[in-house]
């Protein structure tokens, strides 16, 4: 089957009031390329499930979404997210604040067709206070408290991968694929972005395939994007771009999303990646050091 | 023997590490993570830490200097999801740097002031706190000490389980919550006093106690036997693993005005 697309055409499938999973760790390979194309759609209400960064950020402030689910929005580098911070502060967008783990916990939840997974994390914190859809209960096992973390069911995953092939199977040549394994499992309907496309027989070399995260059912569309993860990496082909990073957090700082969206977002990938020095000069980013 | 109030504390902080074994040691921000690499390279080897990416090495890595990951001592792949399955065993010992601490143990880096709806500013978020503090040891970094990190009330936003009676989960003691030790700028504490009460362990070079207390929003003990114990100075040794650790002395950009470990006397004014 082959499930190469525009990112146009794969987004369509968003509806208003979805709730929309992405993949990546703050600054590190986010699908930009696809959130700018949701920036610039119609889709609004929705719910984001994200290990946060700038993707967070842009979509709370552009008004598109009505809930954020996270446990942190960083820039790493940068520790606070601007446009998120600035939405939070102005109330803007619902939240449900949650553990790292407990994250992991509602993906695979939703991944195994489970109501919720039992866990520890969270009691005697302010994240179930906070959080009231999030129950504590008794266990049929011993007599203490349990935290009942919920599917965090997925209408729409999106992810950015190295490569692909047409029928998505996906590599993440990157050090780690974050959670994105479990992203694309416990959404309806997954998207990737990749930098790269290649033909299926790449992926018959083992060391290869052991670089591929999830089957390749778990993937309704593919969307070539090279240098489609900037401003964030896609490690090993490029770093993220801290000085785009502090140029985007002046902007949102002096105007708001749209004095962002005036300097950068295009009407299209072209005219963005136009705007931030080409594709060649994404591919230059230095790889980070930690 | 000179020696920066920033190393004074990272050897106090890596002193945390000591009796550990064999568990994973994080340590959250420049100055943690030295003194995690420091009780690695020192007192405690059987540590285990990672290179703050995606792969546990058996020796640290600088916390400065490095160009790029392919030449550290990699042990194993170690990503994100599996430090969960770290994480939820309980074998890992966290070093981090709380925006807010209360006189329960209890720690936010999620938000200050104003409501949950919109406080006044947002900080990062839970993150792993909340997992962190029901699974597994737990030690704190101050860099500056305060009235605004030692919070009066509770924290803000209660990211962090503490030693707090109200909010105990039913079938758990405070036996399970395991908080180590405080390193700040001033002092070390740590919970030990009666019912899990703060107490300060030691005092840095030339800080008194009304010092510690001035700055706290809490009351804090001290065990009967006065004097105070000054909190141990750096060896010889550990300055020169301190400076491997840390080629480029980022360490000297940390606390403002990169303060002397041994105070200097306050000078007249003329």
């Amino acid at each position: 089957m082959n499930k190469l697309t525009s990112a146009e055409e794969a987004l369509s499938v968003i509806q208003d009031g979805m709730t929309v999973g992405i993949g990546g760790w703050g600054p590190r390979r986010k699908p930009m390329g696809l959130v700018r194309t949701l920036l610039r759609s119609d889709a609004r209400e929705l719910t984001i499930v994200a290990y946060g960064g700038a993707d967070v950020g842009l979509l709370c402030a552009s008004g598109k979404v009505k809930r954020v689910v996270f446990a942190f929005v960083s820039l790493d580098f940068m520790p606070l997210e601007p446009a998120f911070r600035q939405a939070r502060e102005r109330g803007s967008v619902e939240v449900t604040e949650i553990d790292e783990g407990m994250m992991l916990l509602g993906l695979r939840a939703a991944a195994w067709g489970c109501p919720f997974i039992p866990t520890a994390i969270g009691l005697g914190t302010d994240v179930i206070k906070n959080a009231p859809e999030i129950q504590v209960i008794e266990s049929p096992y011993d007599n203490k408290d349990w935290v009942a973390m919920p599917a965090l069911n997925l209408d729409v995953a999106l992810v950015q991968a190295t490569r692909a092939d047409a029928s998505g199977v996906c590599e993440i040549a990157s050090p780690d694929h974050y959670m994105d394994d479990w992203f694309v499992r416990a959404a309806t309907h997954s998207i990737v972005s990749i930098d790269e496309v290649v033909e299926s027989e790449y992926f018959q070399n083992p060391d290869v395939a052991r670089k591929v995260f999830w089957e390749r059912n778990c993937i309704q569309s593919v969307v070539l994007q090279p240098g489609g993860a900037h401003p964030t990496s896609s490690d090993p082909l490029y770093g993220f771009d801290v000085p785009h990073f502090k140029r985007y957090a002046e902007l949102i700082n002096e105007g708001g999303f749209a004095a962002w969206a005036d300097a950068f977002l295009g009407s299209d990938e072209v005219a963005y990646q136009q705007s931030v020095g080409g594709l060649d000069a994404i591919k230059a980013l230095p790889l980070p050091v930690y | 023997m000179t020696f920066s109030l920033a190393e004074l504390m990272i050897c106090a902080a890596s002193r945390v590490f000591d009796e550990d074994g064999e568990v994973l040691a994080t340590g959250i921000g420049l100055l943690p993570r030295l003194a995690a690499s420091l009780a690695m390279s020192t007192t405690n080897p059987d540590l285990m830490m990672t290179d703050s990416q995606a792969f546990m090495l058996s020796k640290p890595n600088p916390v400065s200097g490095l160009t790029d990951h392919n030449a550290q001592a990699s042990e194993n792949w170690m990503g994100f999801s599996r430090i969960f399955d770290n994480v939820w065993s309980g074998a890992r010992h966290a070093l981090v740097g709380p925006s807010q601490i209360d006189r329960f143990g209890q720690t936010n880096i999620s938000a200050l002031g104003g409501t949950y709806g919109a406080p006044k500013i947002q900080l990062l978020g839970v993150r792993g706190f909340p997992g962190n503090s029901i699974c597994h040891a737990n030690s704190f970094f101050v860099p500056q000490h305060s009235r605004r990190v030692f919070v009066e009330g509770e924290c803000d936003v209660v990211c962090s389980i503490g030693y707090n009676p109200a909010r105990l989960p039913r079938g758990y003691s405070f036996e399970d919550i395991d908080i180590r030790q405080v390193i700040t700028d001033l002092c070390v504490m740590d919970f030990s006093g009666p019912e899990y009460r703060p107490r300060v362990v030691s005092l840095h070079p030339g800080v008194a106690l009304d010092e510690v207390r001035d700055n706290t929003g809490f009351d804090v003990l001290v065990d009967d036997a006065l004097p105070l114990p000054e909190t141990v100075m750096p060896t010889t040794e550990q300055l020169a693993i301190i400076s491997q650790l840390d080629p480029k002395n980022l360490r000297s950009k940390q606390l403002k005005g990169d303060p002397p470990g041994l105070r200097l006397p306050e000078r007249e004014s003329t």
